[in-house]
């Protein structure tokens, strides 16, 4: 963009190293819990003195965070396969329907994703109430997928718009009927987006918060509630060691997206 | 010329378009249960007393609470001071990234991502490892002599300040990024040929052109800082009180359903404020836009 100004060396080193302080600052937070999590002491000491895999046996062997974790990994699984397909075909319609009917069936559905997460977690802990289901695994659950929707959307609505709908005509004028043309025709064509959007689904339950602290309680709390409430209380390594594996294992996940949708 | 249509094809045409309109109750269902009738029952619970009656001394109570009014000043002077630092960091980052080659800029991209794809809690454990008293800032600020005293950095407005920026900023460089690299590089080129400076191709080229993505950008960030609740709950320790904390506060210490529902409301009239008026500030920079190409 600036090759046209050679000459403004200055400029550039000004820019870069602004940059790079702005990148340094994003990183920061991320990178600083990995060597505190293999500590060997419970004071938050950098550099650590002694290395030790104590908070990572901590977590492991506490019978609350494996709880939470269970949890969580069953309420993100639960999320991604009920969030996915209701947004693959809700993302048929919108590429079918096109025109306004589409533009006001996306509003709709985007509009848990710019609600602020407070004003869902209070409104829904409500209705639970009035229920008696504050506590339970489907409160939480109906709160992840409707979050989970719209991100789904967001992947699939792209990909469907580069589908050629022809061959589901053809499929169709010779005996599919929907259901086969669907599974047989959509679903195959569109996987590697099917992919990411169940793992972007899953990630959404898994990193939720705000509504977990509100409506989860007890067995079914979810692993950020309960890093919410130690937070809260102290400021405990076993965290840095939970952070750790946590951002190892989202990184991951982005990784193989990133590199299937390459290939 | 008339087109006469088969009328079992008509007929045809809306059944598949009902058909096609049915696929999306799933979603638009959920989104009826989990989002609009929680908003609703917000607004119906701000206006029963704790047995159930109908009543308007929830407002009365709230609306006439200092702390409301301080709660709605600190929730404006996040979000606008959150906006303002994420401008003047986020523009020449995505000024610096769009200046280079697409494959560079898509590495350097991973790593500015990377606090996205960190989880909220993590981020939040990293900056109060980072912030505190004893934390590494404070070592490093002591220990090269450059303050003397460690510095109050978290459980206050500044930490709450840096955590949502750190927050914000990748949503805010994205589509700035995006607005900059789509500019047309024979523009800069032209200009510079023809005498423009730096400085004045900046002026006049680069930040017109890019003044639609720091638009999207500052109302991803607004939109998102408004009803912020984690950084504020955890970096703020008690001590900044926007309107998200205050309804926590609300609800869960004082089982208080009818206060913490009219500070709800609150913040979703706020929200709808702040979207009228960016409606209105799109639809003036569309205008200038417009003119400025006719001129």
């Amino acid at each position: 963009m600036l090759e046209a100004y050679p000459h403004n060396r200055l400029a550039r080193i000004v820019l870069w190293g602004f940059a790079a302080l702005v990148m340094a600052f994003l990183m920061l937070p991320t990178l600083v819990v990995v060597p505190l999590s293999f500590s060997a002491s419970n004071l938050l000491e950098f550099p650590p003195h002694a290395y030790s895999l104590r908070w990572y046996e901590n977590f492991f062997g506490s019978a609350t965070w494996m709880a939470a974790l269970r949890t969580s990994l069953i309420l993100g699984t639960l999320t991604a396969l009920i969030a996915v397909p209701f947004a693959l075909l809700a993302c048929i319609s919108m590429n079918r329907l096109g025109g306004k009917t589409a533009a006001s069936i996306q509003s709709v559905l985007l509009t848990p994703s710019i609600t602020p997460g407070i004003l869902l977690a209070i409104g829904l802990f409500f209705v639970l109430a009035a229920q008696r289901l504050v506590g339970t695994l489907f409160g939480v659950l109906v709160g992840h997928v409707v979050l989970a929707v719209p991100v789904a959307c967001i992947v699939l609505l792209p990909a469907l718009a580069r589908f050629d709908w022809n061959q589901v005509q053809a499929a169709r004028s010779l005996g599919a009927n929907w259901a086969r043309a669907i599974g047989g025709i959509i679903v195959p064509q569109l996987r590697i987006s099917l992919l990411s959007a169940t793992l972007m689904a899953f990630l959404t339950s898994l990193d939720e918060s705000v509504i977990s602290i509100f409506v989860a309680s007890g067995r079914n709390s979810t692993m950020p509630k309960l890093m919410f409430v130690s937070l809260r209380d102290q400021i405990d390594p076993t965290i840095a060691a939970i952070s750790t594996l946590w951002t190892a294992i989202v990184v991951l996940v982005v990784l193989i997206v990133a590199l299937r949708q390459k290939s | 010329m008339t087109v006469t249509v088969d009328p079992a094809l008509a007929a045809d045409a809306r059944r598949e378009r009902r058909f096609f309109l049915s696929l999306s109750l799933p979603a638009l269902f959920i989104v009826g249960l989990a989002a609009i009738l929680p908003i609703l029952w917000i607004i119906r619970q701000s206006f029963l007393t704790t047995g159930g009656e109908y009543t308007v001394g929830n407002y009365a109570k709230v609306l006439s609470s200092g702390l409301t009014w301080s709660a709605l000043v600190t929730t404006l002077e996040l979000s606008l001071g959150t906006l303002a630092i994420c401008i003047l960091l986020g523009t020449p980052l995505a000024l610096a990234l769009a200046s280079v080659r697409p494959r560079v800029a898509n590495v350097l991209m991973a790593f500015v991502m990377l606090p996205l794809w960190t989880a909220i809690l993590v981020r939040t454990y990293g900056w109060l490892v980072l912030l505190r008293r004893d934390g590494l800032i404070n070592a490093a600020l002591t220990g090269s002599g450059l303050t003397a005293e460690p510095l109050p950095l978290v459980y206050n407005f500044t930490g709450t300040l840096i955590g949502m920026v750190h927050y914000m900023l990748p949503l805010f460089l994205l589509p700035v990024y995006a607005a900059m690299r789509d500019i047309d590089q024979n523009l800069i080129r032209a200009a510079a040929s023809m005498g423009a400076t730096l400085g004045q191709v900046m002026r006049t080229v680069i930040m017109p052109l890019s003044a639609g993505g720091i638009f999207s950008g500052s109302i991803i960030v607004l939109i998102y800082s408004i009803g912020f609740f984690i950084t504020p709950a955890v970096l703020g320790g008690g001590k900044v009180n926007p309107l998200s904390t205050r309804i926590e506060r609300a609800l869960s210490t004082f089982q208080d359903w009818g206060s913490a529902s009219v500070l709800g409301i609150l913040l979703l009239v706020l929200m709808a404020l702040i979207g009228v008026m960016l409606l209105a500030a799109r639809r003036l920079l569309a205008h200038n836009t417009v003119d400025a190409s006719h001129a």
